[in-house]
């Protein structure tokens, strides 16, 4: 299977290329948006809000035109944050806007960043992402996290007050831990999304 | 809740095909314990939290970085893999980024340019910047009249630290504690604190050093140098506030499994990933 990965200059993407191929997958690194023809996406991302949205705005309609069409999405840490409409982190810049909501600053006492293994709570058994998999640990790198509208909220983590781990809406998904980097549970998780 | 860390550290002399694991005696006296890429594959498959690769021939003999070793690990161990040893660029980094390094941790070139913390904190996220502190305790005696040194209690004593670069064989007259609240302010997202006075010595951590540097910081330290045994983990995890174990001899020469160190943490209430 062909998997495009957003390739918008937003950190290190060699990893998720990496896990892909040991799953079997064909990695497509995509940085223009007239050859994102994946039969998924996935978009990849570490660092700001605000740099990024810059940087993607050369993607946005055909993002956005191609998770209507029901193509699976898969946004990870940043890449997950970008799916919603806007973050703290820079008010000024707007969103994909794909799901309904936006990205706070983790509402914790403790050490931020968020830096490493946090146990995963799964509250949506149902969503295809956790399908044959149990609560474990998950590897995170992030200071905000995102507060989705409804119940989009597919599981979660406890570090002082609760982070958002991942979100669901139909074919769009969201994981704020890197599952590229979760061992064998991450794999588990990028399989089930080539399984969508 | 955030499990504590469990992270073998693998010191690589690249000057063999494929390159061999060592692990030093105080930094000298090299042994040979295995090819890096198998040993991260093992570890992986044990239960680490993380891999760290260090080229400690690098800085000495100005050798390149292990780009290779960094993409043949990469395609098999599915955490993070952090890799240092003679970074002195963004584009040193860049290239080991490109090889599949999830991370990568500056000591010397930090030390010789601090500025480069900031450039590459900047360019691939501070969750990726790890700066390693190599700190030797020096006498008080030294302190007298400079503010620039911070005293901490310990077994022997008042002491300070100094913090070492080029593999420890060169000292800055830097206080390590400084430096490592310097390196936050600029960006880095994780200290990497070895213990020179322990290191290689299986006498356990320097807990007032850790319990120092991980106080004074918000930024995760990794505790590193001394280890021997889980219950000196153990003991590491109870009295400070570092995030993670970095460990070497005790996984090399299979004096332990990464499995049975984390039952004896699990057992004692740490919480760990299994």
């Amino acid at each position: 299977m062909e998997v495009s990965i957003l390739d918008y200059g937003m950190g290190n993407i060699k990893s998720i290329i990496n896990a892909l191929e040991y799953l079997d997958a064909r990695p497509e690194v995509v940085d223009d948006p007239g050859d994102l023809d994946g039969e998924r996406i996935i978009i990849p991302g570490v660092g700001a809000f605000g740099d990024a949205m810059k940087r993607l705005e050369f993607f946005r309609d055909k993002v956005r035109e191609l998770g209507e069409s029901g193509v699976p999405i898969l946004g990870i840490c940043l890449g997950l944050q970008v799916l919603f409409e806007s973050s703290e982190e820079c008010p000024t810049a707007e969103g994909l806007g794909i799901l309904g909501g936006r990205v706070v600053r983790v509402d914790t006492e403790l050490d931020l960043p968020h830096i490493g293994w946090n146990s995963l709570e799964i509250l949506r058994r149902d969503s295809p992402l956790f399908k044959g998999v149990q609560n474990g640990y998950v590897y995170y790198a992030n200071s905000y996290h995102a507060e989705p509208e409804g119940d989009l909220k597919t599981a979660l983590s406890e570090y002082g007050g609760e982070i958002t781990a991942s979100v669901q809406e139909g074919n769009i998904f969201g994981t704020q831990f890197h599952p590229e980097k979760s061992g064998e549970l991450g794999l588990k998780i990028l399989e089930n999304f080539l399984e969508v | 809740m955030l499990s504590k860390r469990i992270i073998p550290c693998l010191d690589c002399d690249l000057g063999v095909p494929e390159g061999r694991v060592v692990k030093g005696v105080e930094f000298e006296n090299l042994k040979a314990s295995g090819k890096p890429t198998f040993l991260a594959e093992k570890y992986y498959k044990a239960g680490a939290d993380e891999i760290v690769f260090l080229d400690i021939t690098a800085s000495k003999q100005k050798r390149e970085t292990m780009t290779r070793v960094v993409e043949k690990t990469s395609e098999k161990v599915f955490v993070p893999l952090t890799v240092g040893g003679g970074i002195r660029s963004v584009e040193d980094a860049r290239k080991l980024f490109n090889s599949g390094a999830d991370k990568i941790t500056i000591n010397t070139g930090a030390l010789e340019n601090p500025d480069l913390v900031n450039k590459i904190s900047n360019m691939f996220g501070s969750q990726a910047t790890v700066v390693a502190i190599d700190a030797k305790r020096r006498s008080v005696d030294s302190l007298e009249g400079s503010s620039d040194l911070v005293s901490v209690e310990t077994e022997d004593g008042e002491v300070w630290y100094e913090s070492s670069f080029y593999g420890g064989s060169k000292f800055t007259g830097r206080d390590s504690i400084k430096w490592a609240k310097d390196v936050e302010a600029r960006g880095a997202g994780e200290i990497l604190l070895t213990s020179m006075d322990r290191d290689g010595t299986t006498d356990g951590f320097d807990i007032p050093l850790t319990e120092k540097v991980s106080r004074e910081l918000s930024i995760p330290v990794i505790a590193s140098g001394g280890c021997g045994n889980p219950e000196h983990i153990y003991e590491m995890f109870e009295e400070t506030g570092a995030s993670a174990a970095l460990a070497a001899s005790i996984f090399h020469y299979e004096r332990y499994t990464i499995g049975e160190v984390k039952d004896f943490l699990e057992e004692r209430g740490i919480p760990i990933r299994k």
